[in-house]
């Protein structure tokens, strides 16, 4: 053995260990405010992506133990669950888990080397891929018309079956994001639409308390220094400038600052996505520069875009721009400051 | 009050100080043998001066000080040279060298020591006498210090800072020398002041030893400022020290001087101490000696003790497995505790299972940048171990490879337990091997193109001097019928 | 399909000129070429690859009279620094000229030596030091371990020590690692 002979936790395992348990209050409004079938979802995809991930690492000859109890790939498999709608079809969640561990995972190196958030990579297949499936979201309980029970929403699940005379429509709806993209595009005026039953108070009933507990997650994190703060302060600073100034030159066509913080995944994203390191820059400055690079794109994307959310696509485009980033932003070494 | 500044990262270790200051400085027994290495210090080896069978006396140079950076070596006891020859000496690689055997008589009979009144010496001469006292820096670095003791013409010393931080855990040898001896301290700084014409003279003391800061306030009383710094490893890198106390960050490669600072060991200040005022050569050095052992402390041992002589004297427990040769931090595996105690030696740890687990796995690095925090040379230890790991050596020096001071703080924070420092210093003696490499390699080249050029030379004047020949031969054929 | 045929080629034409104008703008021209091959040769001097010294074998190189592949001493590691420099395939060293050896110096047995001169005239580097009749010694600091002086020796007094590690040739080595991690 070598000095320094000592070593400090946390380790690998911990640091993903906090990690996931910074995501039970976001899982637990999530049950509270759209049901349990999440909860199916995010078994589904973990078990999934433990499976591929002990069948990756034989195939790459990689010690099976110590990389599967990393914690790595159960936080893919609940970052990429939560993401997607949460009774979406069985062979949704498998296939989304597949290409995050498979492909953008284990194809581009492993644990440390991929380029690409795995998770975020599993939703832009599905998005692209199956855009129908993709926006199939549970409509919050409070205001669905009907809401099917545990079974029922089970039978979905894996048989595609709906219980007799249940209509798809009755218990699902689009996401706050992307009604408020139709909406705006039948020409609706921006109040009408934000009084609409599934805006809630700020960002979406149910949804706003969801983005509240991954900030709640998220300041967890930061104060257990698992992630530092100039990710989600950069990420959420510039989706409130940008968006707050569209608000005020347009305020017709564009939503409020704090409806764009509290929807979608902006939370989710500032907090447990963007942060991921291994995907994200190294340095203080090259971390500002990603994270507002993203919020900048996250705001464009949603606004200008065909896609309901901008998060993923933001994610990666930012992503691809690391290596760029790191190099440009490198902190100069002791006594060597101009 | 000084406005203290602070460094970059930076990590909080488990101290583990106070088992080993719970007893005064002890002085062991004399050995049975010394085994003394002429290669003690950075530079330069010294040259033998004695041989098997020679009796010297304490205090007498048996190894002489060769080319500029270099130390003398002095028999610390009287006795009777037993060999000169290659021995096993405290070095990482575990590799032998050359090292003089000394049986001591028990006699302690001393040579000729000659103070000096340094108030009445000009430095040059003052710094003859540390060289061929053998001071170097003590904090570990073993550094000739006459050399840090000559600034250079035209530049100005503002200020002398004694760095008594000693930051990293389990030693604690400095501390008890500035308890139990602090006034020789202060009057080795007073004479560093006069060679340097320091301005000012500040001590830094990590606040963690407040009997030694009390101490030194009181032997320093008004004319030198005894600091309490705030604890953090590693606050006792000479570096990092500097610019606690003063603000100026000196860069790797240029030397601190310039930038009007110079930076000591307490102890060392007490080896010039004694080397001027009392003529007395460096002997010996105070050894912690803790970690596995029955009665942890701090030993006056002389040079060439073997190590478990003073294991020994320590009492080391059950499930003892080696030992460490400094702290923690930045020392190194013993090869065997036989080994002796050079000047280098501060802290001899003894090792157990408890005290330093295995390490888990290492695992890939996850890029999270928590080595960038803790480093105080403010590297990215990421991009270095991934270059390092490649072996793409250019680009590690790129990314300032060479300013790692190999503190070991990113090792010790890596969640993915990667031995991150292992790599640099990897990488530092491979680039300096090629070095090595590229010097040999010119110098053949010149050598071959001289010889070249020389046989070449050679041809021509032997082409010439045969034309020459044969023209006269010539000239003296077309002359001949003539004469007919 | 005739438009994409058109696309391709087109572009095929268009890249081809680029790179050709490349290869004229950024031609190494050839005497820096030679110094930049010289500079990666060892300079051991031996003449294995076939060349009497390293410079020539480097121009032979330059001018493509010869392999990258012939200096022993040099080894793989060379070889691979001579394909990224000149942009060719790395092939691995031809052993017909040798096969690498450990470093070493060579080392006259002085009681044997007559002090004839024929390692003398020999060595490349002028590593041997001495004067007719009298013996020689080998300045091992200077030698490059070219073994040219062992043959013309009549008395076989020299023999090739390889260089031992020492405390200041030592290095670091690269940490030992979990197989198959990072
Ligand atoms: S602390 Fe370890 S895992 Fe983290 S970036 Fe540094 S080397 Fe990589
Ligand atoms: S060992 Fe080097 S890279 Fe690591 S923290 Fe210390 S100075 Fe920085
Ligand atoms: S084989 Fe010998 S002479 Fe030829 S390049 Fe290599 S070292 Fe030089
Ligand atoms: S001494 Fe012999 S081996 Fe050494 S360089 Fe000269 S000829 Fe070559």
């Amino acid at each position: 053995m070598n000095s320094p002979y000592l070593a400090k936790s946390p380790s690998v395992a911990q640091i993903m260990a906090k990690v996931l348990l910074a995501l039970i209050p976001a899982v637990a409004a999530y049950v509270w405010f759209f049901g349990p079938a999440v909860l199916v979802t995010m078994a589904l995809a973990s078990a999934t992506a433990l499976a591929l991930e002990a069948v990756m690492l034989k195939l790459r000859k990689k010690p099976v133990k110590p990389y599967l109890l990393d914690g790595s790939a159960l936080l893919t498999a609940w970052l990429l669950a939560l993401s997607i709608p949460p009774m979406g079809p069985w062979w949704l969640i498998v296939t989304g888990t597949a290409f995050a561990i498979v492909i953008a995972k284990h194809l581009y190196g492993g644990l440390g080397s991929n380029p690409f958030n795995p998770a975020m990579v599993g939703y832009a297949v599905l998005i692209i891929s199956f855009p129908v499936q993709m926006t199939q979201w549970l409509a919050p309980l409070s205001i669905a018309q009907s809401h099917l029970d545990f079974m029922s929403q089970l039978g979905y699940m894996f048989f595609h079956a709906l219980p007799q005379g249940a209509q798809l429509d009755a218990f699902t709806s689009a996401t706050p994001l992307d009604t408020l993209k139709t909406q705006l595009h039948l020409d609706k005026p921006m109040a009408a639409i934000m009084s609409m039953p599934v805006y809630g108070a700020i960002g979406g009933t149910g949804g706003q308390w969801v983005a509240a507990a991954y900030l709640a997650g998220g300041l967890y994190l930061l104060q257990q220094k698992i992630i530092s703060w100039h990710v989600p302060a950069a990420f959420i600073a510039t989706i409130f400038i940008v968006s707050g100034t569209f608000h005020l030159i347009d305020p017709a066509h564009h939503a409020s600052p704090w409806f764009e913080l509290a929807t979608g995944a902006t939370m989710i994203c500032a907090f447990f996505i963007l942060t991921d390191p291994v995907t994200g820059p190294t340095t203080p400055r090259g971390k500002l520069v990603f994270a507002s690079g993203a919020g900048f794109l996250t705001f464009a994307i949603r606004t200008y875009g065909g896609y309901p959310d901008g998060v993923a696509f933001a994610v990666l485009l930012m992503n691809i721009c690391v290596p760029l980033i790191d190099a440009y932003t490198q902190p100069a070494v002791f006594g060597k400051k101009k | 009050m000084r406005a203290l500044h602070r460094f970059n990262g930076g990590v909080h270790p488990p101290e583990h100080k106070g088992e080993s200051t719970l007893r005064p400085i002890q002085q062991p027994p004399l050995p049975e043998k010394l085994v003394i290495p002429l290669h003690q210090h950075i530079g330069n080896s010294a040259k033998p001066l004695v041989e098997a069978g020679d009796t010297v006396l304490k205090g007498q140079m048996i190894g002489k000080a060769e080319g500029y950076v270099s130390g003398a070596i002095h028999a610390p006891t009287s006795g009777k040279i037993l060999s000169v020859g290659h021995e096993a000496v405290p070095h990482p690689s575990g590799l032998k060298d050359l090292c003089i055997v000394l049986a001591p008589d028990g006699l302690e009979s001393w040579t000729d020591l000659q103070p000096i009144d340094h108030l009445n010496m000009d430095p040059s001469t003052l710094r003859n006498r540390l060289r061929d006292a053998g001071v170097v820096g003590l904090g570990g670095a073993v550094f000739p210090s006459f050399i840090k003791l000559n600034p250079g013409a035209g530049k100005r010393i503002r200020t002398l800072v004694l760095n008594g931080a000693e930051c990293e855990p389990y030693i604690t040898c400095d501390d008890m020398l500035m308890r139990e001896r602090a006034r020789e301290i202060i009057e080795g700084a007073a004479i560093m002041r006069h060679m340097l014409h320091a301005e000012e003279v500040v001590i830094g003391i990590e606040d963690n030893k407040p009997q030694a800061i009390s101490a030194m306030r009181e032997a320093a009383g008004q004319s030198m400022e005894v600091v309490a710094v705030p604890t953090i490893y590693p606050g006792g890198g000479a570096k990092q020290l500097i610019r606690v106390l003063t603000g100026i960050e000196v860069p790797a490669g240029e030397r601190s001087t310039d930038l009007g600072v110079q930076c000591f060991n307490v102890a060392t200040a007490a080896s010039v101490y004694r080397a001027i005022r009392h003529g007395e050569p460096v002997l010996s050095r105070i050894v912690t000696v803790t970690g596995n052992v029955k009665n942890p402390g701090n030993f006056e041992a002389l040079i060439g003790t073997p190590m478990d002589h003073l294991v020994d004297q320590a009492g080391p427990l059950e499930g003892s497995d080696g030992a460490i040769m400094g702290g923690p931090m930045m020392g190194f595996d013993l090869p065997s505790t036989a080994v002796p105690v050079v000047k280098a030696t501060n802290c001899i740890i003894v090792k157990s299972d408890a005290l330093f687990p295995t390490k888990p796995q290492p695992m890939p690095c996850i890029r999270c940048a928590r080595c960038a925090e803790s480093c105080p040379a403010e590297l990215q230890p990421q991009e270095l171990y991934w270059f390092a790991k490649a072996g793409n050596f250019g680009k590690a020096q790129e990314y300032a490879l060479f300013d790692c001071i190999e503190c070991g703080c990113c090792t010790y924070v890596c969640p993915s337990h990667i031995p991150l420092v292992q790599f640099y210093r990897y990488a530092k003696s491979e680039i300096w091997a090629q070095e090595r490499e590229k010097k040999a390699a010119d110098l053949a080249r010149i050598r071959h193109d001289l010889r070249q050029e020389r046989i070449e030379r050679e041809k021509r004047e032997k082409a010439e001097r045969l034309a020459q020949k044969s023209a006269q031969a010539k000239t003296a054929e077309h002359s001949q019928p003539e004469q007919k | 399909m005739l438009d994409a045929i058109f696309v391709m080629s087109g572009l095929a034409l268009f890249l081809g000129g680029v790179l050709g104008y490349a290869s004229i703008r950024f031609h190494v021209q050839g005497n820096a070429l030679v110094e930049k091959i010289d500079a990666i040769l060892p300079q051991t001097q031996c003449a294995q690859c076939g060349f009497p010294g390293c410079r020539p074998y480097a121009e032979a190189i330059a001018e493509g009279r010869a392999d990258i592949n012939q200096c022993p001493p040099g080894g793989d590691a060379n070889i691979h620094k001579l394909a990224d420099l000149l942009g060719v395939e790395f092939k691995s060293l031809n052993a017909s000229h040798g096969e690498p050896k450990p470093k070493s110096v060579a080392f006259i047995d002085e009681s044997t030596c007559i002090g004839c001169t024929l390692c003398l005239q020999a060595c490349p580097v002028d590593a041997i030091c001495g004067a007719p009749k009298q013996m020689h010694t080998i300045i091992a600091q200077e030698c490059t371990g070219c073994e040219l002086c062992i043959a013309p020796c009549p008395v076989d007094c020299i023999f090739m020590i390889p260089i031992q590690e020492n405390i200041s040739n030592w290095k670091w080595k690269q940490p030992a690692y979990l197989k198959g991690a990072a």
